[in-house]
């Protein structure tokens, strides 16, 4: 028995050793450029001089809180009719759903750039019926719907899933001792699909808040988000260290929003999925 | 109520896939313009196929996709092994909790961390350029290590210990016992983890946007590149290949799975 134990403990070995170098390290990086200047002395400046970027932040917070709620309002009525479906269905339904997710981002936000376009179908149509000649790229709306175009099956899939283990039998339980539909939705379905909502916009409000390609693209850079932000800094040796304050900022923030959110489900489940 | 629901489901797919139905039929416009469709046309796939940069992107992104998955699945499953083994509970929490990490950070965080990383390193050894295949392959082996321990590690959990148990006193050595009754049985693990592995490699452009060198580009940097200013509509080409090549690859796990599913089911009963 004493060799096997061996085995056991030298097989996480490799996995230590490469999580040490490779997800624990370059965090500290991040940390000792967030703190030093370019002589390498240890400085609170990056992170004071963040004040110039509270526009941003407050900007990509505003942009990714809309998307997520936007996607939410639409994904979970979705993900409830859908778990309402045949067995069949759900199971086309639900390949349906991840079609997307496998599909790079970088396609889809320029498959819908296409659409949005200057001179695209959408804008070719509505003149075409009488409408103003209507530009899409470079506005807001624009950069918010390309976040909930692109993360929408993020948020669909784990309420679903949630949804289809729900036991049936709860729902009939609350009709027979005399809820009503709406009643069931918000005292049993709700609280029962939680976690899947919770993990839905995490999945969501991440990758908002920290995109640049989208706010690249569709935005027709009049949009610096915090991932915009971040991409330029880190184009220059010289601005590395704001890059790195910023990032470490937005990481806390993400962290914290995570805990909050964690707060809220009183399940034990984890969030991700 | 049903009709209501249904129309609610069409209308939302309906808007999820109108933009790549879009790119798809724009790819055989030969107008070269987005408002209206001309004729058909496959002249924007001979245009691609004769563009070398984009075959040698392809390339580079096979290359990348293939050895970083499998190396994350050799470190991955001999982690979740070690996971599933150790006694010590802190430090089974603590190497899941390091793996959730790059699960949990946005990509960008990963992304300029790592870059970091290797700059730093390379300015300390004096290395003029550190940035290139080699860490392009760390990058994508560190964040598909967590995926393959999330697929392998439930797998080891709901493997029935008696096996090992008995295997070992009818005289396996721990090494054969490992790779004669325990790898078998958490095989299905494996394959879905080196499946996402493969799949995210070869999807990842933020990453790979910050610890990339020009010298080796990817698909999704190359195609991030030649959409930076204009339409261009051999990369609508580009994209219906990808979306083909991804679909087929979709129908082929579910094929392969339900297919897999059945023989155990056979087996089970045989026994």
């Amino acid at each position: 028995m004493k060799k096997r134990s061996f085995f056991e403990h030298i097989a996480t070995a490799p996995y230590v050793f490469w999580a040490s170098i490779f997800i624990i390290g370059p965090l500290l990086v991040v940390l000792y450029f967030a703190f030093t200047n370019q002589e390498g002395k240890f400085t609170f400046e990056n992170i004071l001089s963040l004040s110039s970027y509270s526009h941003t932040f407050i900007m990509s917070l505003g942009f990714a809180l809309i998307a997520t709620v936007i996607c939410l309002l639409i994904g979970y009525p979705l993900a409830y009719c859908m778990s309402r479906m045949s067995e069949r269905s759900r199971n086309i339904l639900t390949v349906l759903l991840m079609l997307p997710m496998w599909i790079s981002l970088l396609i889809r936000t320029y498959s819908l750039m296409a659409l949005l376009d200057n001179g695209g179908l959408v804008s070719g149509f509505l003149t075409s019926i009488g409408f103003k000649k209507l530009t899409f790229i470079g506005t807001e709306g624009a950069v918010i719907l390309g976040m909930i175009y692109d993360f929408l099956p993020y948020m669909v899939l784990p309420i679903f899933t949630s949804m289809n283990k729900l036991d049936v039998r709860y729902l009939e339980a609350a009709a027979d001792l005399g809820c009503n539909n709406r009643k069931t939705l918000w005292r049993v379905i709700l609280p029962l699909t939680m976690p899947g909502v919770i993990s839905g916009v995490t999945m969501v409000f991440v990758p908002s808040i920290s995109t640049f390609y989208i706010s690249q693209k569709l935005g027709g850079g009049v949009f610096d988000l915090l991932g915009d932000t971040i991409e330029r800094q880190f184009q220059n040796a010289v601005t590395y260290h704001t890059g790195a304050a910023i990032s470490l900022v937005m990481m806390v923030l993400i962290l914290l929003s995570l805990a909050i959110m964690n707060k809220f489900s009183d399940s034990g489940e984890d969030i991700i999925v | 109520m049903k009709f209501l629901s249904k129309f609610y489901i069409g209308l939302v797919f309906l808007i999820l896939y109108a933009p790549i139905l879009v790119v798809i039929l724009f790819s055989f416009n030969k107008s070269g313009n987005l408002s209206y469709f001309s004729t058909f046309t496959l002249d924007w796939y001979i245009e691609l196929f004769e563009d070398k940069e984009a075959l040698n992107a392809l390339k580079n992104s096979l290359i990348l996709a293939i050895t970083s998955s499998i190396i994350a699945t050799i470190i991955g499953t001999l982690a979740a092994f070690g996971i599933s083994r150790a006694k010590n509970r802190y430090y089974r929490q603590t190497l899941e909790s390091v793996a959730n990490i790059p699960m949990m950070n946005p990509d960008i965080v990963t992304g300029v961390s790592m870059m970091l990383l290797f700059v730093g390193v390379g300015a300390i050894v004096g290395a003029k350029s550190t940035l290139g295949f080699w860490t392009m392959l760390i990058a994508h082996t560190t964040f598909n290590l967590p995926y393959v321990i999330l697929q392998v590690l439930p797998k080891f959990r709901q493997m029935d210990k008696n096996l090992t148990e008995a295997a070992l006193d009818l005289g396996c050595t721990p090494m054969q016992t490992f790779f004669r009754v325990e790898l078998p049985s958490i095989m299905p693990g494996i394959v879905s983890g080196l499946m996402m592995s493969f799949t995210l490699s070869l999807d990842d452009f933020v990453i790979s946007h910050f610890v990339s060198s020009p010298d080796f580009k990817t698909l999704p940097l190359y195609i991030y590149t030649q959409t930076a200013h204009e339409v261009k509509f051999s990369m609508y080409a580009l994209c219906t290949l990808m979306i083909i090549a991804i679909m087929l690859l979709l129908i082929a796990v579910n094929v392969a799975g339900s297919m897999g599913e059945r023989r155990a089911l056979k087996k089970a009963r045989g026994h």
